[in-house]
């Protein structure tokens, strides 16, 4: 993945308005958490392959982390915490944020055909 | 001397990590070694450091680290094809009756696998309790030793002393070949000790007393 490019992300985006898409959104902080650190919490949620229809799409942030909301007929999807971008297999627009060790931490990825299962 | 072993593990990479010193061991004495991998870790979040796998990427490229880490070890590779993170959601019995199918064709005289509850990862122990339930389900007679693999922080308190301890360090090399193989996950593992292609000999003193030792639990049924 590289990191984002703000514009090409939201132009990207703008192609998924009004059609019905696949859905990969997720957050994790790994299995281990509580493993290593016993204060910490092992936290993560996972959707992958919900079929959704979008009527707005906007990128915001900064220049390093972003965040992206996805407005629906009855509601939202939004991930923050995105640092790099790429587009798979020619029309999945992949979204990630990693940490300093490049791990990923939070994905939000949009597709017009099925992601893996 | 074992007939065949089979090792029953949810990610490429837990047998490097867990118990390649122990299959090592095993494929010197000529013992042929079968190791069951759940899933293709289709979840982890290392990537890679610095990263070059994303999400959609990441099966393909721990598919292939797990085949060349087998190459190294020089065991036989069947893949279960679950997807990582979920094998406890899957119904206990049914993942059972599929390990129990291959293990009946194979006939293994051991069967490594996590000890369930204490194995921290969800899928280490939903998957060890599924192995050592089609053991237990197998005819008596026939069924393979067990030995469970326990790494939760409090297992010997509440476990006691592992009644298997490997010490493996004689195998280091190699074990840490096997372990290298699994670049994604291993490099933010290992990131602290792997300098380019070396291994910086104080650093590997200490992974040595990390990882040079092997141990498990002897699995007994009631009946």
């Amino acid at each position: 993945m590289k990191p984002i490019e703000k514009e090409n992300v939201q132009a990207t985006l703008e192609r998924f308005i009004n059609k019905d898409v696949y859905i990969h959104i997720e957050t994790t902080n790994g299995a281990y958490a509580s493993h290593f650190n016993d204060k910490a919490y092992n936290v993560g949620a996972y959707v992958r392959n919900a079929t959704v229809r979008f009527t707005q799409a906007k990128i915001v942030g900064d220049g390093n982390v972003y965040r992206v909301g996805l407005k629906m007929e009855k509601g939202w999807i939004y991930a923050e915490g995105l640092t790099d971008w790429v587009i798979h297999e020619e029309e999945k627009l992949l979204l990630a944020g990693h940490d300093r060790e490049g791990r990923l931490m939070v994905s939000l990825q949009i597709s017009e055909t099925p992601f893996d299962y | 001397m074992e007939k065949h072993v089979v090792v029953i593990y949810p990610h490429p990479d837990d047998e490097s990590f867990g118990a390649a010193g122990t299959i090592i061991n095993f494929r010197n004495q000529g013992v042929p070694v079968t190791y069951l991998c759940g899933t293709l870790g289709e979840m982890g979040r290392n990537m890679g450091s610095p990263t070059f796998a994303n999400r959609e990427t990441l099966p393909y490229i721990r598919k292939k680290e797990l085949l060349a880490a087998c190459n190294v070890l020089d065991i036989e590779l069947k893949m279960l094809g679950y997807r990582d993170k979920t094998i406890e959601y899957e119904d206990r019995q049914e993942v059972a009756q599929h390990l129990k199918g291959i293990l009946e064709t194979i006939k293994p005289s051991l069967v490594i696998t996590h000890y369930p509850d204490h194995a921290v990862h969800p899928d280490h122990n939903a998957l060890g309790a599924a192995a050592i339930e089609a053991v237990r389900q197998m005819d008596k007679e026939n069924r393979p030793t067990l030995w469970a693999q326990a790494i939760s922080n409090n297992h010997i308190e509440e476990l006691g002393d592992p009644d298997i301890k490997n010490d493996v360090t004689e195998h280091f090399d190699k074990k840490m070949e096997a372990i290298l193989c699994h670049d994604s996950q291993a490099s933010g593992i290992l990131g602290n000790f792997k300098k380019r292609d070396e291994v910086a000999d104080d650093v590997k003193e200490a992974a040595k007393r990390r990882l040079g030792k092997e141990q498990f639990y002897h699995w007994h049924f009631d009946d």
